[in-house]
């Protein structure tokens, strides 16, 4: 529990659905969405090992040199909870999360959410990724060699003051906090995996949350993760960029419940 | 001289000049501002000027995240703009913008979320600095802390390797005694000690074992502590008595102008029957314990003067008998001074863990070490270096 920084809220005797953060930040992401989601539902919250609230001293380089590791620390939270039927929302580098968990133990969930999703960063023949294999090693070198590594170094001090006050000190202190080694590690394992070829594995009823002008994961990615998962369906949203989270809280959150009440109308 | 006349002319031509208008466009450094989503509503001419775009080909048709390299794009979408979402503001990210022609711009860049009444994202305002100099700076930072980090590690595993002359290269053997040693650098052994032990033979059955003190740390202590090493090979091949060979130490160390000096403790080992017949003698240095079959703990030896301080220091043989069951243990001050807060280890639980351990010498010798080292919480603060000698309980081999 101290490891993932878990929390929970919501109803107890809810359906679980389980939020996971994506690359960059921490479970704080998910503050302006999960409120529509706990008078219904058990709503689960965690950091990945190496982000936000986490215990540093768990990250296992072995571990988490594939999303694999990751995968297994979402299933690993899901018995330890004792959650089944779990509703999985995933945004960016946790929407294959998802995915690779769901593949591995697909009795545990019940749907999953992709939230601006990409199995493949790079280009690859015919599949367009969205990135040339240069600049993502260019982003790689940058990320290991200089700017990026410093400004990581310094995100605690350079997160200045919030003038959201609801949001609080503590939030200040640890919204984007990571260790610059282990953020270098993840970019690597987040933009240079393939997860192509897991997506025809599950069957799990799924949707897939797309952006408008999402340079990180653009449009023809979501429709290749809806046209090769078996049981998938796609949501454009007005939103822009890649945090829809962030960026269009209500939007999303209506579209995952919308999602939630028609794939399994009725709910406990 | 500036009269008062020419000063307030001064001040109102400045003021004509920088209205707001001008202020802004051609503030030191690039403004712009853009829709939540990150559209180029409006840009100042030192904006334009730093990226070489005409103000047309910017407004109302390109994202702020579409001037910056891939790099740059996915830090901006991963940290930047949630930062600015989160808390409505984002400081000195340090970003490459791509000027038109290509050429990257290393910049730090200032951001704030305007929002409506009602809470909603109206505005992003960005004041971006060219920040090459700092980059290079940063560079330059980066590569020295790699060069320190290197030159570190090289001094680390200097130092190891140093101090792996100064004790035995493999595990010492005595035949028909069961010995062990122990020794542990202070610290995190990034800094070579001054403690040794070494244990050799002079003739069938005649065997020395000794362990000493340096006083200091770093390379001018391993020189000195090397030199003590060697000079007692020496003498002790020529030197029966314990208190001659040192004599002969103190000699070279006087001669050779250190200011160091040192403590020995000196133990010659004849065999004799089951058991041993032993020469101790101790220069300065904590006395060696023996616990008899029966578990009784002594002290052996009597005190003498540390090496390399006057010129005859009073030094002395003193015989000591190890019978089958017999225990002999030998210790530098790493082990009685060991300290928790205020209070030392000292040589009373020194001697409890000898009375304790009853069994093969290396238990003896893990035991001691393991329990001065959890004292004092698992860090040593000197080094530690340790010689545990058992007779056999039964006839020894000869």
């Amino acid at each position: 529990m101290a490891r993932h920084n878990i929390t929970v809220a919501g109803r107890p005797d809810g359906q679980p659905i389980l939020f996971a953060h994506g690359f960059g930040c921490d479970q704080n992401m998910w503050r302006y969405v999960t409120p529509k989601f706990t008078s219904e539902y058990r709503v689960i919250l965690f950091d990945h090992v190496g982000a936000g609230g986490s215990d540093l001293t768990a990250y296992d380089r072995q571990r988490y040199s594939s999303l694999h590791g990751y995968a297994q620390d979402v299933i690993d939270i899901c018995r330890e909870l004792e959650l089944t039927d779990v509703i999985f929302v995933g945004h960016s580098v946790s929407a294959m999360i998802g995915v690779l968990a769901a593949a591995e133990a697909p009795e545990l969930f019940a749907e999953l959410v992709l939230v601006s999703p990409s199995p493949r960063y790079i280009d690859d023949g015919d599949y367009v990724g969205g990135f040339a294999e240069p600049d993502i090693r260019e982003l790689l070198d940058s990320l290991e060699s200089n700017y990026l590594g410093w400004s990581t170094a310094m995100a605690p001090a350079i997160m200045g003051q919030p003038d959201r006050p609801e949001l609080g000190e503590e939030l200040t202190a640890s919204f984007c906090r990571t260790d610059p080694q282990i953020a270098r590690a993840f970019a690597r394992v987040t933009f240079l995996s393939d997860n192509r070829a897991d997506l025809g594995e599950v069957s799990t009823p799924t949707l897939v949350l797309q952006c408008s002008n999402d340079i990180i994961a653009p449009v023809a990615v979501g429709e290749f993760v809806r046209d090769t998962m078996p049981n998938a369906t796609m949501v454009q949203l007005e939103a822009t960029g890649h945090c829809p989270n962030l960026s269009a809280p209500d939007e999303t959150a209506d579209a995952i419940a919308q999602f939630l009440h028609r794939s399994s109308p009725v709910r406990r | 001289m500036t009269t008062g006349g020419e000063a307030l002319d001064a001040f109102l031509a400045a003021l004509l000049v920088d209205d707001a208008a001008e202020l802004y466009d051609r503030a030191p450094c690039g403004y712009l501002s853009t829709t939540p989503d990150g559209t180029i509503v409006k840009v100042n001419q030192t904006f334009l000027t730093l990226v070489g775009y005409e103000r047309e080909e910017l407004v109302g048709r390109l994202r702020f995240a579409q001037l910056l390299s891939v790099g740059g794009r996915i830090y901006h979408e991963t940290h930047y703009a949630p930062m600015l979402r989160m808390q409505g503001a984002a400081h000195e990210i340090a970003l490459d913008v791509v000027r038109r022609d290509g050429t990257r711009l290393p910049v730090l860049v200032n951001s704030v979320l305007e929002r409506d009444p009602d809470g909603h994202p109206v505005v992003v305002r960005t004041a971006v600095f060219d920040a090459t100099q700092r980059r290079e700076y940063e560079r330059e930072l980066l590569r020295a802390k790699e060069r320190a980090e290197a030159s570190e590690a090289r001094a680390t595993a200097l130092a190891r390797t140093l101090q792996q002359t100064l004790i035995p290269p493999t595990p010492p053997e005595i035949p028909g005694l069961d010995l062990a040693a122990r020794y542990r650098p202070a610290g995190d052994g990034s800094e070579v000690g001054g403690d040794f032990y070494d244990v050799f033979q002079v003739g069938v059955g005649d065997w020395v074992v000794v362990i000493g003190d340096v006083c200091g740390k770093g390379v001018d202590a391993a020189v000195v502590t090397a030199l003590v090493r060697y000079t007692l090979r020496g003498v002790a091949v020529e030197h029966a008595r314990p208190a001659q060979a040192l004599m002969l130490v103190n000699q070279v160390l006087r001669r050779h102008g250190t200011a160091r000096f040192c403590t020995v403790a000196f133990i010659r080992l004849r065999q004799a029957g089951t058991g041993w017949e032993c020469l101790v003698s101790s220069a300065g240095h904590p006395l060696p314990m023996v616990r008899d079959a029966a578990g009784a703990v002594r002290e052996v030896g009597r005190p003498g003067t540390l090496l390399g301080v006057i010129d005859d220091p009073p030094l002395h043989d003193v015989p000591v008998a190890l019978n089958p069951g017999d225990t002999l243990l030998v210790y530098t001050d790493g082990v009685p001074e060991a300290r928790n807060g205020t209070e030392f280890y000292g040589d009373q639980r020194t001697a409890a863990v000898l009375a304790r351990e009853r069994g093969a010498a290396a238990e003896l010798a893990a035991a001691l070490l393991a329990d001065t080292l959890a004292f004092q919480d698992g860090t040593a603060r000197d080094d530690i270096a340790l010689v545990v000698l058992r007779v056999p309980d039964g006839p020894t081999v000869g």
